[in-house]
C-alpha cells in the first residue's frame, strides 16, 4: 500500500449482469484531491458507494488506517418530513463517535449553518439549507478524507463558491483528501489535482491537464465544445497548488 | 396485589415501551410491515391453545421465526418483498385461525388470555425495562440509520446488524402486548400513538416522549372503558379504540393551528 491512502486493486462492481465498474485499480495519496469524473451512469456514485462499503464489490478496497471517511452524497434517500433538525442529525452522529458536542457547533459555523437553520425541521429546508446540513455532518468527526458527490448540486452560486474554499481550506489546514464528483470541469481544473475518468466500466487516471485532453473529453462525453469552453475558462483560473 | 392488578401494571409499562418503539417504526416507515409481524403470532398461539402451553411460548416462537423471515425478505426491495410480506400475512392469519381452537379463537385475536402471577409480571417488567433502556442506549444509531441508511454507515454504524436488533425488540415488545391486546391488535399500540405524537410535535425528544404518553393513556383509559361498560372482558378492543379516539383528537388539534 506504500504511502496512500486508500489503494484500490481489481475493483468490480456490478448490478446483476450489469457491470459498472470493471477492474479498476488506483492509488490515492494522502492529502490529495482527486475528481471523479464521467457521463451520467458511469459508475461515479457507486465507486464512492463501493469504497464506502455500502456496496457488494470484488476486488481490492484498502484504506490506511488513519483514514477516518465523511461522506455527502448526491441524494438523500430519505424521508425529509421526520420529526428531526440538523442539530438532532449532527448531535446524534457526535455521540456516536464520541466527539465533543462543541463539534457540532463548529461545523455548523463552517457550512453557514445558523443557530436558527440547526433547529428547523428537516422538511422545512431548502434544498441549499439540506445540502449544507449534510456537508456539516460529513465534517463533524475530524475526518481525514472526504468523499463528496456533487456537493454543490443544488447550491446558488455564492454557496457553491463558499463551500469549495471551506474544502480547500479544510484541506490546506487539516491535510484532508478530497474525491470529489464533478460535472463542473472548471472545479476539477481548479482544486484537483489527479482527475479519476469513468466511461463504460473503464478508467483513466493521471493530473487534470494530462487526462483532460480534447481528445479524451469528447471520448468521454461525445459533447466536446461545451467542455472546450470550460477548458478554455479554466485555463484562466490560477491553481490551488 | 391482585392479578388483574399485575396485568394492568404490565401493560401500562409495555405501553410506555410501544410507545417509544413505536415511534421509531415510523421513522423507519415499518408501521404497517408492523401489522404484518404481530399476525405472525397467531399460529403459534393458536398451537399454543391447542396444545395447552403458554400461549406467549408458542406465539413468540413463530414471531421470532417471521420476523427473521422479514428481515431476511428487507434485503431484497421492490415489489417483490411487498408482495412476500403480503403473503407471509397472509398465510399466518389463515393457518393461525385454522388451528386455533374455536373457543380461544376470540382471546389469540383480542387478547386477555391467562392471569398473570408474581413472577410474570416481574420477568415482564424486565423485559419493558430492557426494550426502553435499547430504545434510549441506541436512539442516536437509530434515528441516523432510519434518516439515512447510507450517512449512518459512513459515520460507522452496522445498519445491518442494527435493523435486526429492532426488529428483535419490535417483536418482543408485540409478544408482550399478544397478552392484553391479542394477535390482531398488538400493533395497534406501536401504530397509532406514534401517528397521533407525530401530529402533535416536530421536536424529536418530545415525539418520543408524546407518543409514549399516548399509548400509556390509552391503555390506561381502555382497560377503565372496559371494566365500566364492557365488563372487563376483552381490554384489547377498548383500549383500541381510545387510542384511535386520542388520534383523532391529535388531527383535530392539528387542523385547529
Amino acid at each position: 500500500m506504500g504511502n496512500s491512502i486508500l489503494s484500490v486493486a481489481g475493483l468490480e462492481v456490478a448490478f446483476g449482469s450489469r457491470v459498472i465498474l470493471h477492474s479498476l485499480s488506483l492509488e490515492i495519496p494522502p492529502a490529495a484531491c482527486v475528481a471523479i469524473i464521467g457521463p451520467n451512469g458511469s459508475g461515479k456514485t457507486v465507486l464512492l458507494k463501493a469504497l464506502l462499503g455500502l456496496l457488494p464489490y470484488k476486488g481490492e478496497i484498502r484504506w490506511d488506517v488513519s483514514a477516518r471517511p465523511g461522506y455527502v452524497p448526491q441524494q438523500v434517500v430519505a424521508d425529509r418530513h421526520l420529526p428531526l433538525t440538523p442539530r438532532d442529525l449532527l448531535e446524534a452522529k457526535a455521540r456516536t463517535l464520541k466527539r465533543p458536542a462543541a463539534e457540532v457547533e463548529e461545523v455548523a459555523g463552517d457550512t453557514d449553518l445558523t443557530a436558527d437553520l440547526l433547529d428547523t425541521n428537516l422538511g422545512h429546508l431548502s434544498g441549499g439549507q439540506f445540502q449544507k446540513a449534510l456537508i456539516a455532518f460529513a465534517l463533524l468527526g475530524a475526518p481525514s478524507v472526504l468523499l463528496f458527490d456533487e456537493p454543490t448540486a443544488s447550491l446558488d452560486e455564492l454557496s457553491e463558491e463558499r463551500v469549495y474554499d471551506l474544502l480547500h481550506s479544510l484541506q490546506q489546514q487539516r491535510g484532508m483528501t478530497l474525491l470529489l464528483v464533478s460535472h463542473d470541469l472548471s472545479v476539477v481544473y481548479r482544486y484537483a489535482d489527479t482527475v479519476l475518468c469513468l466511461s463504460k466500466g473503464q478508467a483513466c487516471v493521471g493530473p487534470p491537464k494530462d487526462v483532460l485532453t480534447p481528445a479524451m473529453l469528447e471520448q468521454l462525453y461525445a459533447a466536446p465544445s461545451r467542455y472546450y469552453r470550460h477548458h478554455e475558462h479554466a485555463e484562466d483560473v490560477p491553481e490551488r497548488r | 396485589m391482585t392479578n388483574s392488578l399485575y396485568a394492568i401494571l404490565l401493560a401500562l409499562a409495555f405501553a410506555l415501551a410501544a410507545g417509544l418503539v413505536g415511534s421509531f417504526a415510523l421513522m423507519r416507515r415499518m408501521l404497517l410491515a408492523s401489522d404484518v409481524i404481530s399476525h405472525l403470532a397467531l399460529p403459534g398461539l393458536g398451537l399454543a391453545f391447542l396444545l395447552k402451553i403458554n400461549p406467549l411460548v408458542g406465539g413468540g416462537a413463530t414471531l421470532f421465526v417471521g420476523t427473521l423471515i422479514v428481515w431476511k425478505l428487507e434485503q431484497a426491495s421492490g415489489l417483490a418483498t411487498e408482495a412476500a410480506i403480503g403473503v407471509v400475512f397472509a398465510a399466518a392469519l389463515a393457518i393461525g385461525a385454522a388451528v386455533t381452537p374455536k373457543e380461544d379463537l376470540i382471546e389469540a385475536l383480542f387478547g386477555g388470555f391467562q392471569p398473570l402471577s408474581l413472577g410474570g409480571l416481574i420477568s415482564g417488567l424486565a423485559a419493558a425495562a430492557f426494550v426502553i433502556f435499547f430504545v434510549f442506549r441506541f436512539r442516536d444509531r437509530l434515528a441516523l440509520s432510519f434518516f439515512s441508511a447510507d450517512l449512518a454507515a459512513s459515520a460507522g454504524i452496522n445498519v445491518r446488524r442494527l435493523n435486526l436488533y429492532f426488529l428483535l425488540i419490535f417483536s418482543l415488545t408485540v409478544i408482550a402486548e399478544l397478552r392484553f391486546m391479542g394477535a390482531l391488535l398488538a400493533s395497534a399500540l406501536l401504530i397509532v400513538p406514534a401517528a397521533t405524537g407525530r401530529q402533535l410535535t416536530n421536536n424529536f425528544s418530545r415525539f418520543l416522549w408524546v407518543s409514549s404518553a399516548v399509548s400509556v393513556v390509552a391503555v390506561g383509559g381502555g382497560y377503565t372503558l372496559d371494566k365500566l361498560f364492557m365488563k372487563g372482558a376483552l381490554p384489547g378492543p377498548a383500549v383500541g379504540i381510545v387510542a384511535a379516539v386520542l388520534f383523532g383528537l391529535s388531527i383535530l388539534k392539528r387542523a385547529a393551528k
